[in-house]
């Protein structure tokens, strides 16, 4: 019986090791088990370089008084995102709000009172550039092809790095389990579980079913316009050619993709 | 070693009370678990012994070929094609979380978080 | 060595019995936040990071000091220092431990915690955060461990210990840096965005960590009868105030950036923080308490006759500690967040439990810390003959 306190640290250790390496070892064997012929993309989906929104803040001025910000209510529904009257702890995805807060760093008084009673969508801008995605210490954040700032929410872990980075405030957290603030849920979409952070998508996954952003198809007024920024034909490219568009906090160099026709 | 008898005293409760389920359960054998199959579809994507053994290496390669990767259609080993999706494509068919993955889930104590997220049929069902 | 740690006074018995109560409710209030979500903390959407963020922030610094007492003893052979160098290292272990189990009850999804380790992002400041703070707690374990054990055989340390030696003393300002890097390289958040964030740093760091290590040796002399030595204290003390001199400097050095280029985005931190806006002023007592606690540093800590004598000195130390603690715990985070990015204003204040986890930490890091010094001292004594008698202390 002559174990010695050392020799038994150091074998349980080894145990440690080799435990941890046959799991690792046997997840790599077992790593080519998928089956597939191949993954295809859809035959239906829009395809993408760089989606981006422009949205007529004029137009939207003057349906706003009856179309009852459908844009949201469609996009709150299909996505399942909670409604949380604690505004400390809300959670959304696309809403309204002054142009002193959407763009605060052109306030000034005439200004102000020219977009006076104006309501402005702010959502995530979907960045060219973004700084949510270089912060991400798990990629669970990441740029797809498209140009969409994506949320894996599966490897998210909640550290908040990303709400830091964003200069826009677009990205909400979970406070809590979301699902007791789900009043109709939407059963083909998931819902968040608590501590993972969320924000607009750009309707990926209507995009992979041959359809415009949920918010684009609600609005009553056509004010906001979806499209392919690198499709020198596309009509977001034609209007953005012809009109007065701000993004906002362009000098950030973030290079927003949702762009505002101010005039 | 000092104080050998109390030391071994111990480690035998110890191994005595990790292994108390074992004793427990001593030679009662409990029923495989069954879970239900889905009665109308009588093929799923791929076989029934790669799925029951893979099915999770299968779930995990598509939620990420699906949202890293933009591919959203599975082609299976005879060349049909499916949606990957797990709330509109797999339970469309196995469309009681319940009966189905939970029977296997409980029986060997595993429970990925899938749920938390993804919606249940029944789930969405009582929601309304 | 560790059975040293078994054995004590009936007062070291009570200091570690109370830690441990106070880890218990701690580790409560987190399991009321593992089962609830992190929304039982005052963080909110527009200021999602907090007290734990904070604290964290503030440790990483007193984990880099130590480089402060290390490097004068093994680099420049500076003897005085050779009693309090493993006081130095092992403040690191506790501290940097404090560190890490901060940034996990920050976690939102905490058993997903090692994806940091399966997706590995280089992009990410956090990235290299992992890798300098776990290498830095490994280097100072091995080290101050190795040291010790050394001296406990009454031999000197392996030669083949003194690349790592030398390894950590570079390694402890990264720790620093990068953690600066972290907040200093985020577009946006104005009372961040400056290339003096990690200088600032270092100086609050060489400044709190090297006045924490002075309060604990005289702790030590009272309760333990260690003595640091008369000339050791010196050198750190005059450490710690020309460090905190800095820090003011820098500190001042911003607000001049902010207030004479006149930029707006630049002014308002400073403005919610130390006046208030828009009727919100909730930081502002915290911010001028850590002004106030700043000039009677200086004051206790510049002059000679003040430093010189035990109590003002403690006394100095303590208001160093605070104030730095002030300015990162309180104004770092809150300052960056507020106001939001909507130029509006949402005032964060921490919860009960928020404080309870955050004590808790602490509570955990002391402890950590009390066993590992418990072993050092006995370590350190048993080969020299002290009697106290009277309350004088005779040493051989």
């Amino acid at each position: 019986m002559a174990i010695k306190r050392r020799s038994f640290l150091k074998l349980t250790g080894l145990t440690l090791l080799g435990s941890t390496l046959s799991t690792i070892i046997g997840n790599l064997l077992t790593r080519g088990e998928v089956k597939a012929k191949g993954y295809t993309q859809s035959p239906e989906a829009l395809v993408g370089k760089r989606w981006v929104m422009v949205i007529d803040v004029k137009k939207c001025k003057e349906g706003r008084s009856t179309c009852g910000a459908k844009c949201i209510e469609a996009c709150h529904t299909l996505h399942n995102v909670p409604l949380i009257s604690d505004i400390k702890k809300e959670i959304k995805w696309i809403w309204e709000d002054t142009f002193e807060h959407a763009f605060p760093e052109q306030t000034e008084k005439y200004l102000e009172e020219l977009f006076h009673g104006t309501p402005f969508l702010l959502l995530c801008n979907h960045c060219d550039n973004p700084p949510c995605v270089r912060v991400c210490p798990t990629k669970a954040t990441f740029k797809n092809e498209e140009g969409i700032v994506m949320m894996d929410f599966h490897r998210c872990i909640g550290c908040r790095f990303c709400m830091a980075a964003c200069p826009f405030g677009a990205r909400s957290f979970n406070w809590f389990d979301p699902r007791p603030y789900i009043k109709k849920v939407n059963p083909e979409y998931p819902t968040r579980m608590k501590g993972v952070v969320e924000k607009c998508l750009f309707c990926y996954e209507r995009l992979a079913q041959g359809k415009l952003p949920v918010c684009v198809e609600a609005c009553p007024e056509k004010a906001l316009i979806f499209g392919d920024l690198a499709d020198e034909n596309s009509e977001v490219n034609k209007i953005l050619r012809e009109r007065v568009a701000l993004r906002r906090k362009a000098e950030l160099g973030t290079k927003p993709s949702v762009f505002y026709l101010m005039s | 070693m000092y104080n050998t008898g109390k030391v071994m005293f111990f480690i035998i409760v110890l191994i005595i009370f990790f292994t108390i389920p074992v004793w427990l359960n001593w030679g009662r054998l409990e029923a495989v678990p069954q879970p239900e199959l889905p009665k109308e579809e009588k093929k799923c994507i791929e076989s029934k012994e790669y799925m029951r053994a893979y099915h999770m290496k299968l779930l995990d390669d598509w939620r990420k070929k699906a949202i890293r990767e933009n591919q959203r259609i599975y082609e299976a080993s005879d060349n049909e094609k499916y949606t990957i999706s797990l709330q509109r494509t797999c339970m469309k068919c196995h469309n009681n979380k319940e009966k189905f993955c939970d029977r296997c889930h409980n029986f060997v104590i595993t429970h990925p978080d899938c749920w938390g997220c993804h919606i249940a049929p029944e789930v969405a069902q009582k929601w309304q | 060595m560790l059975e040293k740690a078994l054995v004590g006074s009936k007062k070291y018995w009570i200091w570690v019995l109370f830690l441990l109560s106070i880890i218990f409710i701690g580790f409560l209030c987190y399991l009321y936040q593992f089962k609830v979500g992190l929304g039982i903390t005052g963080m909110s959407r527009d200021v999602s990071w907090g007290f734990y963020i904070a604290n964290f922030t503030f440790l990483v610094g007193v984990a880099a000091s130590a480089v402060m007492v290390v490097l004068p003893y093994y680099w420049h052979d500076y003897k005085e220092f050779g009693r309090i160098t493993i006081l130095g290292e092992f403040l690191a272990v506790a501290a940097v431990t404090m560190c890490i189990l901060f940034v996990f009850v920050d976690l939102g999804q905490p058993m997903r915690v090692l994806n940091v380790l399966r997706f590995l992002s280089p992009r990410s400041i956090m990235f290299y955060d992992v890798i300098v703070l776990s290498v830095y707690l490994l280097l100072n374990l091995l080290c101050g461990w190795t040291v010790l054990h050394a001296e406990y055989k009454g031999t000197k340390y392996p030669s083949w210990l003194k690349p790592f030696i030398y390894l950590a003393i570079i390694w402890a300002p990264s720790i620093h840096i990068v953690t600066a890097f972290l907040y200093q390289g985020l577009p946006g958040r104005h009372y961040w965005l400056t290339a003096i964030m990690a200088p600032k740093f270092l100086a609050s760091a060489f400044s709190s960590g090297p006045a924490l290590i002075v309060i604990v040796a005289l702790l030590l002399k009272k309760v333990a009868n260690f003595d640091p030595g008369k000339k050791a204290m010196e050198t750190l003390s005059k450490i710690v105030i020309y460090a905190f001199i800095l820090f003011v400097l820098f500190y001042l050095f911003e607000i001049f950036t902010a207030f004479y280029s006149g930029i707006h985005t630049h002014q308002v931190s400073f403005k919610y923080l130390f006046v208030g806006m828009e009727k919100h002023a909730e930081w502002a007592p915290f911010m001028w308490a850590a002004v106030i606690l700043a000039v009677i540093a200086i004051l206790f800590l510049a002059i000679p006759a003040l430093r010189k004598n035990e109590t003002t000195l403690a006394l100095g130390c303590i208001a160093v500690f605070f104030s730095c603690w002030l300015e990162k715990g309180a104004g770092l985070i809150v300052g960056g967040y507020t106001p939001t990015p909507f130029e509006t204003i949402t005032p964060y204040r921490p919860t009960l439990p928020e404080i309870g986890i955050t004590l808790g930490v602490w509570a955990t890091g002391f402890l950590i810390m009390t066993i590992l010094y418990k072993i050092a001292l006995e370590v350190k004594t048993s080969h020299e003959l002290i009697v106290k008698y009277e309350g004088v202390l005779y040493k051989k």
